[in-house]
């Protein structure tokens, strides 16, 4: 028959296959294993290490949460010589200098996300998309030096007092005008968080579908109202996501902040004076911690810092996610 | 013909893709005018320019004129958002706003106008949404989000928010290739009932669909406009052997 | 409101949103412009090959603390990449149910964890036990700062590769586990290799976690077990110091480490344009 003869035919010319189970099926299903054990364990990694991060942390802070207890989140004494060690200063100092920078921050990200991905003509979207994310790349580190030898004396010497002269019967701007403060402090972190709600911003208003836009646009909409109406309330949430994730990065912000605040630690309502974060504090008496319960309190406030970032950025993510799919969220 | 549609010497580019080739066509007011063709001939992008839609598209370009009752809207100085003020489309997939309510989704293209009093949009909505035979089943969930509704109803619902600002065009895009067979049915009865109150311009795949609710027809090919003539006559007698060919199924 | 009106909304709000954008941009021209203007001069060959000059003198350079900068990066890339690579192709092709949902979820964590509180953990996990700070724990905190981003770009690159791909090779009958080192990895390396590169210019630029891991040092590196110098830090110490000269010699190391920090960027972006279009 022709079959068996194809089958069973002459070697000229021809691959021969080799049995189909056996010794290569074997060897590869090996290979496909080994391959997935490897991969396995540096998923398994990563995930060992965050356990470990968070692990670490509540470890050794144990003596300090053992010690001070619930307390340390309300005593504003940090006195490392007496021992006695509380973190309201830092907590309301890294709340207080994140909230100035959000009221800064998203308008302006927002705005210019809308400008980006809706408003502007088409030729000059890349080149300002590609500006808004140099921005994000500039380190911390010069962000504070600017604010050091820039900012502070702007504010020393203009902005503070003029604001002092107009707006001084509120309590918020009374105080002599060091420049490094509070509100020094907010604006460069305004300005260090703003490119990344632009970007996040952009990557959610691109995510809403092109038909809603073409809905609005059949109507006779403007380019603004299609915006407005097909557009933003579409992105709602993912808008939302986009200024959480700003708020988280705003909370853990180091260096910029430490430099330009002022690091005392004191809860004071004005804007002026000098204030403290949780990052800060961490960064300028981690090398000078002299004992163990100093230390152990210091990690406490790191690890304290740890918790409200994870639930803010957790929040954030869930928001930005539901709006049309993953959208891509990478620490820029 | 003052009313109606006119168009003279229309062609449309994708960047350096020459999409549409010299279109001439007049279509008649408060009729129902089909376009056919296979995938690709340039049908969709054709009723795009109708109403200004291609060049949001970037990189799109139309060159020619395009009067609608009697006005070119191509003209130097005309605000595109004007024209399709006055012209309504539909598209493909049926698209409300699903962060709106039935009533602000039909009541959209009112508020933009600048109408502003409850009372009058009540009356508006009701009449559009009648109009678009939406009204008894809608009546009671007027404040129920858009996308609430069935495939068959969103599209019914985005055919009211078109009509609610009383264009003096209607243009459909595929209405019908994402719904049923009954839906499909529905929607096209609707055709027939808006016939003669105003012009209409459908884009479809189904002939028999063409056949069933256009007074006339156009086929286009490869951004060309083959033929044009009374639905029955192109159907029955076409004059062009590529609009044979394609009616008959050799291709397409 | 008139067609007039709404057409002058229009231009207004066109307005508004590109003064944001404008404001958005505007720091990057402060900084790099001040930077320019006040580093510029003391950015010389001294700069890059001298040592810091003890307190108090003129002069001297950061030529260790480039070194240093280098030293940590390249080892928190040893560390940090393989790891981060792999546990990006996991996730890009693994068919377990749980895992890859946790992992994802952990990197994100993990990604969202501000640099000081990952040096603290490096400070745990190898200062403590080492008893000193050293160069191996300011490399750790980097690496598991560079992780996240590596994963993440890691997976997104596996996935853009075409199923189509994918299939042809194993129609062909190859092993899937050589089809994904052999053809599904190659395919994506470019793309992976510019991901690294976004994730290095970003640690290169971290200072909180090296405060209390690599500590800083006025000398050459003495070995991996010690403290050691780096670009950030030194701008960090210099700019607190009081001394002028230093803080001129801080704008130097400022405008180095942002003009590095570029090149990559824009060698990066250069590298995917066409690769992914976000514009619409």
């Amino acid at each position: 028959m022709a079959s068996t003869a194809i089958r069973t035919g002459g070697t000229a010319g021809r691959l021969s296959l080799p049995p189909l189970v056996e010794a290569r099926a074997a060897r590869s299903n090996l290979g496909d294993r080994i391959f997935r054990t490897v991969l396995r364990l540096a998923a398994g990694a990563v995930l060992l290490l965050v356990l470990a991060l968070a692990g670490e942390m509540a470890r050794t802070a144990w003596p300090a949460m053992q010690k001070f207890g619930a307390r340390f989140l309300v005593t504003s004494t940090w006195d490392p010589v007496a021992e006695q060690f509380g973190a309201l200063p830092f907590v309301y100092g890294t709340l207080l200098s994140s909230l100035l920078a959000m009221l800064i921050a998203v308008p302006l990200g927002i705005g210019a996300a809308v400008f980006l991905a809706e408003l502007a003509p088409q030729w000059i979207r890349p080149p300002i998309a590609f500006l808004v994310e140099l921005v994000a790349a500039v380190p911390s580190v010069v962000y504070g030096l600017w604010g050091i030898f820039v900012l502070a004396p702007l504010m020393r010497t203009w902005i503070q007092p003029f604001l002092g002269s107009t707006l001084g019967f509120l309590p918020l701007f009374q105080g002599p005008p060091y420049g490094v403060g509070m509100l020094t402090a907010g604006i460069i972190l305004a300005i260090m968080v703003v490119p990344f709600i632009t970007a996040v911003s952009r990557e959610v208003l691109l995510a809403v579908p092109n038909s809603q836009r073409e809905a609005a646009l059949a109507l006779g909409a403007t380019r603004w109202e299609t915006t407005r109406l097909a557009v933003l309330r579409y992105g709602r949430s993912g808008l939302i996501g986009a200024g959480l994730l700003g708020l988280g990065r705003a909370l853990g912000e180091t260096m910029a902040v430490t430099m330009v605040i002022g690091n005392r630690p004191e809860v004071a309502i004005s804007l002026f004076a000098p204030g403290y974060t949780m990052a800060s504090v961490i960064a300028n008496e981690f090398t000078e911690a002299t004992s163990d319960l100093y230390l152990s309190a210091l990690i406490e406030v790191g690890l304290l810092l740890f918790l409200v970032t994870v639930a803010v950025n957790g929040l954030a993510r869930l928001l930005v996610w539901s709006v049309g799919g993953a959208v891509k969220v990478v620490r820029e | 013909m003052v009313d109606g549609i006119q168009v003279t010497g229309v062609n449309a580019w994708f960047g350096s893709v020459h999409v549409l080739k010299g279109i001439d066509l007049a279509m008649a007011p408060k009729a129902v005018t089909a376009i056919i063709g296979p995938s690709g001939c340039g049908k969709s992008t054709f009723i795009r320019c109708l109403n200004r839609m291609h060049e949001v598209v970037p990189e799109a370009r139309v060159s020619g004129t395009v009067l609608v009752e009697g006005e070119d809207v191509y003209a130097a100085g005309v605000d595109p958002v004007q024209v399709r003020r006055r012209i309504g489309m539909v598209f493909q997939r049926p698209n409300p706003f699903p962060t709106m309510s039935v009533f602000d989704n039909v009541a959209a293209g009112l508020r933009l106008a600048g109408m502003r009093r409850r009372a009058d949009l009540q009356e508006a909505v009701e009449r559009a949404l009648r109009q678009a035979a939406l009204w008894d089943e809608v009546k009671d969930g007027l404040d129920k989000s858009g996308t609430s509704l069935s495939g068959g109803q969103q599209q019914r619902l985005c055919i009211a928010r078109a009509l609610a600002v009383d264009p003096a065009v209607l243009l459909m895009d595929e209405p019908c290739s994402a719904l049923d067979p009954i839906a499909t049915a529905r929607i096209e009865e609707l055709i027939l009932e808006l016939r003669g109150a105003l012009t209409i311009v459908i884009v479809t795949h189904n002939m028999q669909q063409a056949a069933r609710v256009s007074e006339a027809t156009a086929f286009f090919l490869m951004g060309e406009l083959v033929e044009f003539g009374v639905t029955r006559e192109l159907f029955t007698n076409p004059r062009d052997k590529r609009t044979e060919d394609y009616i008959t199924g050799r291709f397409g | 409101m008139t067609a007039r009106t709404r057409r002058v909304v229009n231009r207004v709000m066109g307005g508004l949103t590109a003064l944001a954008a404008g404001l958005v941009i505007l720091p990057l021209l402060l900084i790099f412009g001040f930077l320019l203007f006040q580093g510029a001069s003391a950015v010389n060959v001294d700069f890059f090959t001298h040592l810091p000059k003890p307190v108090g003198e003129d002069g001297g350079g950061m030529a260790n603390a480039i070194i240093g900068s280098l030293i940590l990066v390249g080892l928190a890339a040893c560390l940090g990449l393989p790891i981060g690579i792999l546990g990006g192709v996991y996730l890009a092709e693994s068919r377990d149910r749980r895992m890859p949902w946790l992992v994802r979820f952990l990197a994100d964590v993990l990604n969202g964890v501000p640099s000081i509180v990952i040096g603290i953990f490096a400070y745990a996990l190898v200062v403590l036990p080492m008893r000193r700070f050293s160069a191996l724990a300011g490399a750790v905190a980097l690496a598991v700062i560079m992780l996240p981003i590596v994963v993440r770009t890691s997976e997104e690159l596996v996935r853009l590769v075409p199923s189509s791909l994918r299939e042809a090779a194993l129609a062909l009958g190859i092993p899937e586990w050589k089809v994904i080192l052999r053809v599904v990895l190659p395919t994506a390396r470019a793309g992976i290799i510019t991901g690294v590169m976004v994730a290095v210019a970003r640690v290169a630029g971290e200072t909180a976690p090296l405060l209390f891991t690599a500590f800083g040092n006025r000398f050459w590196h003495q070995g991996l077990d010690q403290p050691i110098a780096a670009l950030p830090l030194q701008i960090f110490a210099y700019a607190i110091a009081p001394y002028d000269d230093w803080h001129r010699q801080a704008w130097a190391g400022a405008l180095v480490l942002i003009g590095m920090v570029f090149i990559v960027s824009l060698a990066a972006r250069v590298a995917t344009r066409g690769r992914f279009s976000g514009v619409r």
